[in-house]
């Protein structure tokens, strides 16, 4: 059981092997992980310093000289400091860079809330040309960093700071950008989450299952593009759909999903996520629950959430 | 593919690169005259002389690589891909148009010869930047110019990118500095100086240049020492006059970015064929 970023900067190493590309990073490469990268591609990895902003648009411009270039540091960075790099710097000129951004959410953890980046999905998904990955364990991670690679274009990489659940096995399933994984088949309720709630969703819907509800979970890794076929027929098949993320209910997966059904198929949903709060300091697991990231709220939602389809119907 | 002009034919091309800008930006009815009017000789000495670069071509991966950094200058940019053979010079009448490739500022993604998207300043340089190192670690011949703006060195991200070439050794990389020392709000000086530039530029490890930047030998002469360079990159301060060649646009801030009316578009002719 790694974590998201640890898979992440192993997944580089290990890519590094088949693919030619550059990784930049702005002074966390230890944190970022991609130090894995850097001990064995000395002469592909550029430390850029703290200067998020030139790291940016230093990787575009050696992407237009024809290779793929992965720039990383924290989501807050990433995706904050650095927004209009990425949006004027690399989205809008279509560039072929990687952007792995970890310790996102609030789970990251001690270092509270200037760090805790909570609306990057939200930022990045709003870009147009970009491309927002949110894998959920290490297995999933190599395959998106490699789909990543391989796909021409900007990619928004999403990853977290502390050990996540395993959900597969090495070699055990395949992952497409614009595919969501069905995890566990349901009629009752669907769960859709990311990142770290994809184990939590997994975990409350063996608990909904000894009260007799059948959930099906969904591991929506590609946020954007978003499986638009899946949702759509789970939302048919369930009449209902839960959330869950590490991140602001607005503009993340939560919104991407309502977006989409209020446009196709408008059933009852109900978000799990970040209440459009900035964390703070805590364990973990202290800010799980300070933010109502648990399992239980979980449970919670999928009744809430049947509930509404009865009276709908 | 050095074209090997005459300084005349250089400067005769500064003088059509001119003319470019202000029949587009008239057709246009918006746009940027000073900036771009003050980066005429530049353009010409880089895209007829110093660059290696083949229109035939516009992707070949061993030219030379151009960043306009200064975005809003794209009249002047435009007017010397198309009198370099990138682009019919016709196209230069569509420019700001809805459906033309000819954005308001360039889009590498839709015209020949643009090698960076760029518009937001302070981030051009940085992309120029990344070429350079680009080409130092895969052991590329080519070099990298870029055009920067003096208000745009007001930008946090031009020190960045300073920093960053200094500390990488991106002896290939050569940055024209448009010093007409105006900008929006009036001169660079009484909005936010950025003044020593010279010294700050040298602290930050790069050889500094001061040229006059309506001269074309000058300019030439200083490319050259450029590249003699082989250890630090080199900034070269182009002193300019912001809408050199039209009278009433010389050293006036409103002319940044304003429209030009029938009426001043006959004056600026006049002018400029004097």
């Amino acid at each position: 059981m790694l974590s998201t970023r640890e898979a992440y900067g192993l997944a580089l190493a290990n890519l590094g092997n088949q693919y030619d590309f550059y990784v930049l990073d702005a002074d966390l490469s230890k944190a970022t992980q991609t130090v894995q990268f850097a001990k064995k591609f000395p002469e592909r990895f550029l430390d850029m310093g703290i200067a998020e902003a030139n790291m940016m648009d230093f990787a575009a411009g050696m992407s237009t000289c024809g290779v793929p270039v992965v720039a990383s540091t924290f989501a807050a960075f990433a995706a904050g400091r650095a927004y209009d790099q990425v949006r004027n710097g690399i989205a809008y000129p279509d560039c072929n860079v990687k952007i792995g951004a970890t310790h996102g959410g609030v789970m990251i953890g001690a270092d509270g809330g200037s760090h805790q980046c909570v609306e990057d999905i939200a930022l990045m998904r709003a870009i147009p040309n970009m491309t927002v990955l949110c894998p959920c364990d290490e297995f999933e991670t190599y395959a998106c960093v490699k789909a990543a690679i391989e796909y021409q274009g900007p990619v928004y990489l999403r990853f977290g700071r502390m050990p996540s659940p395993n959900i597969y096995t090495e070699g055990g399933f395949t992952f497409q950008i614009g595919k969501g994984t069905v995890i566990s088949e349901g009629e009752d309720v669907t769960l859709i989450g990311i990142g770290d709630m994809v184990s939590r969703c997994f975990e409350a819907a063996m608990l909904l299952a000894k009260i007799g509800i059948s959930a099906a979970v969904i591991d929506m890794a590609s946020v954007k593009p978003i499986d638009e076929k899946l949702i759509i027929s789970f939302a048919k098949r369930t009449g209902c759909i839960v959330t869950a993320e590490d991140h602001n209910i607005i503009g993340g997966l939560g919104g991407a999903v309502s977006e989409l059904l209020v446009r196709n198929y408008p059933i009852p949903v109900e978000n799990i996520g970040i209440q459009d709060k900035f964390g703070k300091s805590g364990s973990p697991e202290e800010l799980a629950e300070y933010f109502g990231l648990t399992v239980e709220k979980i449970v919670e939602a999928s009744k809430k959430v049947i509930g509404r389809k009865k009276v709908i119907q | 593919m050095e074209t090997g002009y005459s300084i005349d034919k250089l400067k005769a091309i500064a003088h059509d690169i001119r003319v470019d800008i202000i029949e587009s930006l008239h057709c246009a009815g918006s746009g940027h005259p000073g900036g771009s009017l003050s980066i005429a000789e530049i353009l010409s000495v880089l895209f007829f002389r110093e660059m290696n670069i083949d229109p035939e071509k516009p992707n070949w991966e061993e030219r030379d690589r151009f960043v306009l950094s200064k975005g809003h200058a794209a009249p002047a940019y435009y007017a010397a891909l198309a009198e370099r053979g990138y682009f019919d010079v016709n196209l230069l009448k569509t420019l700001r148009q809805i459906n033309s490739p000819l954005q308001g500022h360039p889009d590498r993604r839709k015209v020949t010869g643009v090698d960076m998207s760029t518009g937001s300043l302070g981030q051009g340089i940085s992309a120029a930047a990344g070429m350079a190192c680009f080409a130092k670690k895969e052991n590329k011949k080519f070099r990298v110019y870029c055009v920067v703006g003096d208000g745009e060195m007001q930008e946090g991200e031009v020190w960045e990118a300073l920093m960053a070439s200094a500390h990488y050794g991106l002896s290939n990389f050569t940055v024209l500095l448009d010093n007409n020392n105006l900008q929006i709000d009036g001169s660079v000086e009484k909005v936010m100086s950025i003044y020593p530039i010279k010294e700050k530029v040298e602290a930050f490890g790069w050889e500094v240049l001061e040229v006059d930047g309506h001269n074309v030998d000058a300019i030439i002469e200083a490319l050259a020492k450029a590249k003699e360079n082989d250890i630090t990159p080199t900034f070269i301060i182009c002193k300019t006059i912001k809408g050199r060649g039209v009278s009433y646009m010389e050293n006036q801030a409103g002319w940044h970015g304003a429209a030009i009316s029938d009426e001043n578009y006959e004056i600026a002719m006049k002018d400029l064929n004097k």
